[in-house]
């Protein structure tokens, strides 16, 4: 009981937890910003890769191909130290939210382009050839016929990528902008007690918890279905 | 033109700075590959160990699985290393840099592999089971040599990606101040005041995932032939 | 009773219900040493049910299932030590596609009787000879045609020396030109004093190997006897007019 008590001191000191409280949600309220921001542009980077690589143009794809690898294979925090901290040196002193935004896009569409390319691929040819044997020109085929059905059937892999992005925020701590672990461990140096960090990892529990459930049945039916 | 080369060159490709730090950053190339490996090897085998627990074991073992697996898919690595190796501390359970980064990324891979091989066995027709057991294997057995195998192998495109992610987020550890690559990289930037170990760091990065990435994109496709 | 004569398999009072609905409503059915009944019925009467409660892969909810002596519902039972002696023959085969033709046959032998894998590998081989696959031992059975992977399941079954093989529609996924080497299968098992329970629909196989013909109805045994008596004058209407549909289909 005493322990118990000590470790509840320790690890959720109610007091302190409404102390920083409001603090902890400006935090929250700047990880949702910077999702808003960087999983559209993750997004949008992808989709152009992959409709890029759909070209037929053998440079092009292996171009796209070998962009995707290269990210794949970058710890997308070095990417980011690289902008924040390196690229100075070249007199490229570029703000903290426009590394984070530059780093995400990098490394986000990486990941959502070799998505939307398993997509693109996995709709049958004869669709392309139905669709442009009624007149549609290749851009119409690509928006109206391929791509609604590309995005169906990876859509368990883009949700999933999309929860990485978003946990992935937490990065950006690193570079001093103010999102939820930011602000966490600030909090935490202050009161000199892990409370903060403890409130914010259940507050990255709350808002990420039902992505987790809703991916997780949709797996279980995606690695079913093959 | 040729000055800005130059002066480009200077800054981020400067031999001199490159060999004076250069072995740090090897230094701590290594501890990225033991933490990886160990990272691979323990969140695995943890892994495998749950998903085999959940297969077999009563009805509240698995939620508790479920629960765990759940929370580590929830929270970023970044925030687990954090929590460990700040936290901890306060009620005298400190760990070094590399235990928290070890454990934290163990667990993360841990959760996701057990997500994956679980959907995997689930996918395992039930026939398969039934096979087994009319010829007297028992339900451990079956699950063994019958129904992990084929799940792990049909699982090993998704698993190869995200244990790549995953172990990508050794870099993480120089948070924590973990002398890692990336650790290395940033205090030799500011001691030397160059940026070129960031380039080797980039390079040491490169050179350690790119293989495993290319080897993924192999295996992806030989899978995606036999189906 | 001499040992000779003594049921390989007997169900007693067997019954079964699935979500409340009753399946088997009161089994009873002796199979000897040697014999081979054929079990028929419409689709939904209960006859895989029947064969899956004989190695519960189904759990009876009552009466007995003997086998080789031994009442398989009591509570001390060693189910898959029992198991061995019952080998069973699915409609899709089931084979672990992870595995060889070899592997198959051979994984029992060594994980439930602890065999060597030598020994295990040979005893393997000598069921897939049997079964006319001896050539096909290191083939996977995605590169097997169905009858092929059909005669690997039996081989598997055989392996174990199960003192019955029970079939449930083995060649009702097959093509019908792989139906024959299936069933020639079967009968050199049944020449070869096999003990066997088989639900099929080819009827011209129960007419020269069956010693016994087993008509199900609503989770119940209706009518049995001989193949000749059974389609040649069934006493029973339901009987008279399943064969007669049976008959018609070919
Ligand atoms: N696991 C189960 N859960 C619920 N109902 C079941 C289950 N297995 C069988 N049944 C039901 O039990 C009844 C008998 O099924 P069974 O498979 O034994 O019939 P059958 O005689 O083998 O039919 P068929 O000729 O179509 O194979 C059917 O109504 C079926 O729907
Ligand atoms: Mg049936």
């Amino acid at each position: 009981m005493e322990t118990l008590n000590t470790i509840l001191d320790v690890f959720f000191n109610v007091e302190i937890a409404v102390r920083v409280f409001p603090f902890l949600l400006q935090g929250l309220g700047m990880t949702l910003l910077l999702c808003a921001g960087v999983i559209p542009l993750g997004l949008a980077g992808g989709l152009a890769l992959a409709w890029a690589a759909s070209l037929n143009n053998r440079w092009l794809t292996a171009a796209c191909a070998v962009y995707v690898d290269f990210f794949r294979a970058f710890p997308p925090l070095v990417l980011l130290i690289f902008l924040y901290f390196g690229l100075p040196f070249a007199g490229l002193d570029l703000p903290a939210i426009a590394a984070v935004g530059i780093g995400f896009l990098l490394n986000a569409s990486s990941y959502y382009g070799e998505i939307f390319r398993a997509g693109i691929e996995s709709v049958p040819k004869g669709q392309w050839e139905a669709a442009r044997s009624t007149g549609l020109t290749r851009r119409q085929t690509m928006i109206a016929v391929i791509l609604p059905q590309a995005t169906r059937n990876v859509l368990p892999d883009l949700i999933g990528n999309t929860l990485e992005v978003a946990k992935l925020t937490s990065i950006a701590s690193v570079v001093a902008l103010g999102e939820l672990l930011h602000t966490a461990r600030l909090a935490q140096s202050l009161v000199y007690n892990p409370t903060p960090i403890v409130v914010a990892a259940m507050l990255y529990l709350a808002l990420f918890w039902p992505l987790v459930r809703l991916l997780s049945r949709l797996e279980h039916r995606n690695i079913a279905r093959r | 033109m040729q000055d800005g080369w130059a002066r480009f060159a200077f800054a981020y490709l400067n031999p001199e700075v490159a060999a004076e730090w250069g072995p740090k950053i090897l230094d701590g190339a290594f501890v990225t590959i033991q933490l990886g490996l160990a990272t691979i090897a323990a969140g695995l085998a943890l892994g495998m160990a749950l998903a085999m627990l959940r297969a077999s074991a009563p009805r509240w073992v698995q939620m508790a699985i479920v629960v765990f697996v759940d929370i580590f898919r929830a929270w970023p690595p970044l925030v687990v290393i954090i929590v460990l190796y700040y936290a901890f501390p306060y009620v005298d359970l400190p760990m070094g840099a590399f235990t928290a980064t070890w454990l934290a990324l163990s667990f993360v891979l841990a959760s996701f592999a057990e997500e994956i091989w679980w959907a995997g066995l689930q996918a395992v027709p039930k026939g398969q089971w039934e096979a087994a057991r009319s010829t007297g294997l028992s339900h451990f057995q079956a699950l063994v040599w019958v129904a992990i195998p084929q799940a792990v192998r049909m699982t090993i495109p998704p698993l190869l990606n995200r244990t790549i992610a995953i172990v990508k987020g050794t870099a993480l550890g120089s948070v924590v101040a973990l002398p890692e690559i990336l650790g290395q990289a940033t205090s030799a930037m500011s001691l030397a005041g160059n940026p070129t170990p960031l380039t080797l760091a980039a390079l040491g990065y490169l050179a350690i995932f790119l293989p495993v990435v290319i080897l993924g994109r192999w295996i992806e496709r030989r899978f995606a032939w036999k189906r | 009773m001499d040992v000779q004569s003594r049921p390989v398999l007997e169900l007693a009072g067997l019954h079964k219900s699935f979500g409340g609905v009753d399946v088997l409503k009161g089994v009873d059915l002796a199979v000897a040493p040697g014999e081979l009944v054929f079990l028929i019925g419409p689709s939904g009467s209960g006859k895989s049910t029947l064969l899956r409660c004989c190695n519960r892969l189904e759990e009876p909810d009552d009466g007995a299932v003997i086998v080789d002596g031994e009442n398989i519902l009591s509570p001390g039972c060693d189910l898959n030590r029992v198991r061995q002696k019952i080998g069973m023959v699915f409609q899709a085969f089931n084979l672990y596609p992870h595995m060889t033709a070899l592997g198959n046959v051979a994984l029992a032998l060594r994980k439930v009787q602890g065999m060597a894998k030598d020994a295990a590998e040979a005893k393997a081989r000598a069921a897939l000879a049997r079964v006319g696959l001896a050539d096909k031992a290191g083939s996977y059975p995605a590169q097997l045609s169905g009858g092929q992977q059909q005669r690997v399941a039996i081989a598997r079954a055989l392996a174990l020396e199960p003192k019955i093989v029970l079939f449930d529609e083995p060649t009702s996924a097959l093509d019908p030109e792989l139906v024959g080497s299936v069933l020639a299968v079967m009968r050199e098992l049944k020449i070869g004093g096999m003990t066997m329970v088989v639900v099929s629909h080819e009827l011209a196989f129960a007419r020269d190997a069956a010693d016994r013909v087993v008509f199900m109805d609503g989770g119940r045994i209706v009518e049995q006897g001989t193949p000749a008596s059974v389609f040649g004058a069934p006493r029973e209407a339901r009987t008279r007019d399943f064969v007669a549909r049976l008959a018609e289909r070919g």
